[in-house]
């Protein structure tokens, strides 16, 4: 399944008279988190491996100078238990503090689900809305060729929680914005960030795409709660995350040259969804394609599709259709692995049946 | 005096009131979830009574509390009223989580108790939080995880009990251990006999109590226990022996244990207890006991009739309070 991937730009226009600054994602979260933790005491910092000296500042090097920086205290290296990182954010935040708690993997968030399902999300409910959780949990996600347990994208599961707010950031500048705002919202947000896209070590595997971003030097903060049209077009809208996003608009750049023309929309909120920004799209398109790398069935993909369905089934001119990772356990082999998961090849081949 | 922890008799008979006022709610609550007037299922605390108290005399309102699935006594021990958790149970809009968490999740941050966590273990996880809160901001607060010896073979516990300990937390782990998870002996299902030796695992310090006595609760707990914790010496696990009178849910009719070992802990009732060995300490008599236990029923009187007044929540509340 040869592919080739182009590079396209990413993150905001340039301000006035500001030079250009590039960060990959990494460098813009470590300064999200730094400007969070410098702004306010309450915030501090707690996972596996994450300020250990000489260690590597967290599984994709996001904290690398930050205990240098706020000390040991609110860089709180843990013991391997995952129940206890959630826990203890949880707990946290509900005297008043701002914790973010580091997931090195998304697949580890499953030894946590009572904390994060039971707890984390039900405690203002359930206190009648006396207490609030203000807590971020930070987790990568996506394939690169580390397997079943350690490639998953599990943001669906926590989708289907009413209570906790699903983000998944896919450029430095949304990283940062995001995780700024995250840290200020007075519920429990999770953050998902795909593993190459961090920075210069997954630009190959990634396709060979400039991951850095422009981000400005002055402060700024994004909605939780908006999608992001990064692309323009009028055939078919894409709705796409992470890696995927990526894959969608070099699908989009094949497909122009055929005469179709994509609309590619970065979500960025699952929950709450901005339905307004894409039924607004599939409205002026007619088509709707929702590209992730999570598996089919049950992925956040089908509650997309069913509220289009429900909300504008008589503006579509074709059948919703989505290009997910086929519903196997993620295989090792990198030939096995972008078999089942949505390459740029097959974005092209569905958006091309979808327009006949 | 010394049989008394040096407590004068205001205390003494603060705290004998308390147990009754514990036991004579879940008798009611008992009594009227029978006639249907409290919807869903109780855990009732009916013999525990003593933990709860004995514990709580030493927590104020910002020393935070997690309760489990059993948690009417920790939520009247820690200071809400009577009427707020009955109308609670009864699912009333007055309740202390306004009807949105019933029997399961009775709480109240005014008085510094969290929702109470139904799920076995899930407690000991949140507590941590609240203890390494505690520890940032250098306060003197501490946190206090009521939970079953159930829970104890849970992960959460272990995984916590380790953290409480490498960060020092001024956590204190309250195990109630009352034998049984639901119908299952813990015998049964854990070959170390005292859930205290589990402490020693984690490098925390632990120690016995008779949980039937609720002055050796009061001395371990506020004399030991909270004390150190607050203290900055990091996490202590109390295990306090104990005993539910009652089923594990309203539907458990007990056929997994004797009427022998019922009778043989029911000897040991904190309430008589405390009260003969007053009277017999010439710190009290009859009559006086007699007013109190008149006091409680009054009290008990004004909440379910509070309860019954009360409210109902309307509909479309319910889908208020999701998000901040």
């Amino acid at each position: 399944m040869p592919e080739t991937m182009q590079t396209v730009s990413l993150g905001a226009t340039a301000l006035p008279n500001v030079a250009e600054r590039r960060l990959t994602i990494a460098e813009a979260l470590r300064e999200a988190i730094a400007e969070e933790m410098q702004r306010d005491p309450d915030v501090f910092l707690i996972g596996e491996d994450i300020g250990i000296p000489g260690g590597f500042g967290g599984a994709f090097g996001v904290y690398l100078g930050l205990p240098e920086k706020f000390g040991h205290e609110r860089i709180i290296d843990t013991p391997i238990s995952e129940k206890a990182i959630a826990g203890a954010a949880i707990g946290a935040a509900l005297m008043g503090m701002r914790p973010i708690a580091d997931m090195q993997y998304a697949d580890f968030l499953f030894e946590c689900m009572d904390e994060l399902v039971n707890q984390a999300a039900k405690m203002r409910y359930m206190s009648g809305g006396k207490l609030k959780v203000p807590m971020v949990m930070r987790a990568p996600v996506g394939t690169t060729n580390r397997g079943a347990q350690h490639d998953q994208c599990p943001e669906s599961f926590f989708m289907h929680v009413p209570g906790l707010k699903v983000v998944c950031v896919s450029d430095a500048y949304t990283a940062k914005g995001i995780l700024k705002s995250a840290v200020r919202d007075d519920n429990p947000v999770l953050i998902f960030e795909h593993k190459l896209l961090y920075g210069s070590k997954g630009r190959q595997s990634a396709g060979g795409l400039d991951l850095t971003a422009h981000v400005p030097p002055e402060e700024y903060l994004l909605p939780l709660d908006k999608a992001v049209v990064k692309r323009e077009g009028n055939d078919v809208t894409i709705v796409a995350t992470h890696l995927s996003l990526y894959r969608a608009l070099a699908a989009a750049e094949v497909l122009a040259q055929e005469g179709i023309s994509c609309e590619v929309i970065d979500p960025i909120s699952l929950l709450p969804l901005d339905t307004e920004t894409l039924w607004s799209s599939v409205r002026k398109t007619g088509r709707l394609a929702i590209v992730h790398e999570d598996t089919l069935t049950g992925g956040w993909g089908a509650e997309v599709a069913a509220r289009a369905a429900d909300e504008c089934l008589f503006s579509l001119q074709a059948p919703i259709k989505r290009i997910a990772t086929y519903d196997v356990p993620l295989p090792f082999a990198p030939i096995l692995e972008q078999a089942v998961v949505p390459t740029v090849e097959r974005i092209i081949m569905t958006i091309r049946t979808m327009c006949e | 005096m010394n049989e008394f922890n040096g407590l004068d008799s205001d205390k003494l008979h603060s705290l004998y009131r308390r147990l009754l006022l514990l036991r004579r709610f879940e008798e009611r609550v008992y009594t009227n979830f029978l006639q249907g007037e409290i919807p869903g299922t109780v855990h009732q605390y009916n013999g525990q009574e003593a933990v709860a108290v004995g514990i709580c005399d030493h927590l104020r309102p910002i020393d935070w509390i997690t309760s489990t699935h059993r948690p009417h006594g920790h939520a009247l021990a820690k200071g809400i009223s009577a009427r707020r958790v009955m109308a609670e149970l009864y699912g009333k809009v007055t309740g202390c989580c306004n009807g949105k968490g019933g029997s399961m999740h009775v709480g109240d941050p005014s008085v510094g108790m969290l929702p109470a966590i139904a799920i076995v273990g899930g407690g000991n996880s949140v507590v941590i939080g609240l203890g390494l809160a505690y520890k940032l901001r250098r306060t003197d607060q501490v946190a206090v995880c009521f939970f079953g010896e159930g829970a104890t073979n849970e992960g959460a516990f272990h995984e916590s009990m380790n953290f409480a300990a490498v960060q020092r937390l001024p956590v204190v782990f309250v195990c109630e251990n009352n034998l049984y998870g639901a119908s299952t002996p813990y015998h049964q299902v854990s070959l170390v006999s005292d859930v205290a030796a589990r402490a020693c695992a984690y490098g925390v310090a632990s120690q016995i109590v008779d949980g039937m006595d609720v002055l050796a609760v009061h001395k371990a707990g506020g004399g030991e226990a909270i004390a150190l914790a607050r203290a900055g010496r990091g996490p202590i696990l109390l295990e306090c022996k104990t005993y539910r009178y009652i089923g594990h849910s309203r539907s458990d009719a007990r056929g997994y244990r004797t009427k022998d070992e019922e009778a043989e802990w029911k000897q040991k009732d904190p309430i008589p207890r405390l009260g003969n060995a007053l009277i017999a300490a010439g710190l009290s008599d009859e009559a006086t006991l007699a007013r109190i236990a008149q006091s409680v029923e009054a009290e008990l009187d004004d909440a379910v009739e509070f309860a019954r007044a009360s409210p109902d929540a309307a509909p479309e509340q319910a889908l208020e309070d999701v998000y901040a």
